[in-house]
């Protein structure tokens, strides 16, 4: 396990250029995210905030302001960052097993140590038995767990989720949403996840960051304070209806 | 899926319900009427020859038995200038699909080089290279060349941006991001390159061997048949073009997917 590392994100300004017109999509977002919250970011489509996962992950270095893991700012992908996106983009042409592997290339470890890794990580999204299956023969779910755990058998301190449910059935929805809360309570790891479902937002983070769209910005900033993760209990529907009301707003 | 419904899958995928032996019925109809033609005399040119003729024709006299010699240069041929031609398409496709340096510098030479016509290059070859096997060589090598190149560089340059972020996120090294991603990922593109290329190279050998004219070969043989009237020799020398065509880019087609596969290790 990397060391718990803050992630500071300070005055980030980021516009595309249309047709020789800057287009804003993140106006001077600031957040910071203490090792091992659950941090949700829901808003409308347009607001920036799969832009904002983007810029965290390293695959785009072109913005203003400061993003800051462990007090060093962060440039290129890293294996200290994670990504999980909404298509699993695992390889159809590698088996389960050879596409984590393939998430360690870059690792120097001893080849046995590796399989191990991959072993583990397969096991914690419960895919044993799949091994030698390629991403075709996988269902939706299955291959969303599967790049998930391409994603963690690099152990890193930040696990980036894009929607990483979005193109799921409601049952395979709650399943996963389920086997997530196990992961990171099992790991501990840092997870900054991009929703559009607010009854998932509340029901999996720690923390709800609401965005609003043109520019991006952020509204407001909910923490998550539950009795207990129960859908029906009314402190978690009140607080679905306030988040609700933020992004409506 | 059964085992009824996977098989009418690969007929419908062959093109068609219709057994093939209800093919033949045509082409039998259409063999039969010559024979009867000849024998009742309303064919009688020298050109009206009967089939047996054209079936013993292989075996007969020295000038037919030539065809077992014209197949085995014309097989040795294409398989040479198509291997030479499959290998240099590849390696200028990767390199153009892989680098935008080596894609600017090259890149309009050779879309303009691709506007020519192959046989227009006949001509410049045979003063380059002389009349012989050499320039056989090189008009079947570019045949394969282009279709090769074009459909490789393509394939490169067109793998989805996802996954070309998927090894960037892994932080993969250049070599794995070729191996693991972009070859795989370009492979259909270049397996339709190199089928082009093995037809278009063996239209390319009969062509040169008709053209360049000289030394052995199922073309040359066809074209002194021709010279000779031995309408025998003509007919026998097309089925059997026809046949070591339909063979040869069979065989080279298997043993290009096989060596593709195992490059991209898919094997």
């Amino acid at each position: 396990m990397t060391e718990f590392t803050e992630l500071a994100i300070r005055h980030v300004t980021k516009s595309y250029v249309v047709d020789e017109t800057p287009l804003p999509v993140l106006q001077d977002v600031s957040l910071s995210v203490l090792p091992g919250e659950f941090v949700s970011i829901v808003g409308a489509s347009g607001c920036g905030k799969s832009t904002l996962l983007r810029l965290i992950v390293g695959l785009d270095d072109v913005y203003r302001g400061e993003i800051l893991l462990g007090g060093t700012q962060v440039s290129g992908p890293g294996a200290d960052r994670g990504i999980v996106f909404q298509d699993h983009r695992l390889f159809p042409w590698l088996t389960l097993t050879e596409n984590i592997t393939l998430a360690l290339d870059a690792f120097p470890l001893p080849a046995e140590e590796k399989a191990q890794r991959v072993r583990d990580a397969i096991a914690l999204v419960g895919l044993s038995g799949f091994e030698r299956a390629r991403p075709a023969q996988l269902s939706g779910g299955m291959a969303q767990r599967a790049a998930i755990a391409r994603a963690l058998v690099r152990r890193p301190a930040i696990l980036l989720l894009d929607e990483p449910l979005g193109a799921l059935d409601s049952l395979n929805r709650t399943r996963l949403q389920d086997a997530l809360l196990d992961i990171w309570e099992a790991q501990r790891t840092t997870v900054i996840m991009v929703t559009h479902d607010v009854e998932e937002a509340v029901y999996l983070s720690t923390r709800i960051v609401v965005m609003e769209p043109r520019p991006g910005r952020i509204r407001s900033v909910i923490p998550v304070e539950l009795a207990a993760r129960d859908r029906a209990a009314p402190d978690f529907v009140a607080l679905k209806q306030r988040v609700l009301a933020d992004l409506r707003h | 899926m059964s085992g009824a419904t996977l098989s009418e899958a690969l007929r419908a995928a062959r093109g068609g319900a219709v057994p093939w032996s209800r093919g033949l019925v045509l082409p039998f109809a259409l063999a039969l009427v010559w024979v009867w033609s000849i024998h009742v005399g309303w064919l009688s040119s020298p050109l009206a020859i009967q089939p047996e003729r054209i079936l013993l024709a292989p075996f007969d006299d020295a000038a037919g038995r030539e065809i077992w010699r014209a197949i085995a240069a014309s097989v040795l041929r294409y398989a040479v200038g198509t291997g030479i031609g499959i290998l240099l398409g590849l390696a200028l496709g990767a390199a153009m699909g892989l680098s935008s340096t080596v894609e600017r510098a090259s890149g309009g030479s050779f879309h303009a080089l691709r506007q020519i016509t192959l046989f227009a290059w006949i001509p410049l070859l045979t003063a380059w290279f002389g009349n012989g096997e050499a320039s056989k060589i090189v008009y079947i090598a570019l045949s394969a060349f282009f279709p090769v190149a074009l459909n490789t560089a393509t394939g490169l340059r067109n793998v989805p941006t996802s996954y070309r972020e998927v090894s960037r996120v892994l932080s993969l090294s250049r070599r794995q991001e070729i191996r693991r991603v972009l070859l795989p990922a370009a492979l259909p593109a270049i397996t339709i390159g190199i089928e082009i290329a093995l037809i278009s190279a063996w239209i390319g050998t009969v062509g040169a061997e008709y053209a360049i004219g000289n030394g052995r070969g199922i073309g040359t043989f066809v074209s002194e048949g021709r010279e000779q009237f031995r309408m025998d020799i003509v007919i026998i020398g097309v089925i059997a073009l026809a046949a070591t065509g339909y063979l040869a880019t069979r065989v080279c087609r298997r043993l290009s997917s096989l060596a593709l596969m195992r490059a991209s290790g898919l094997t």
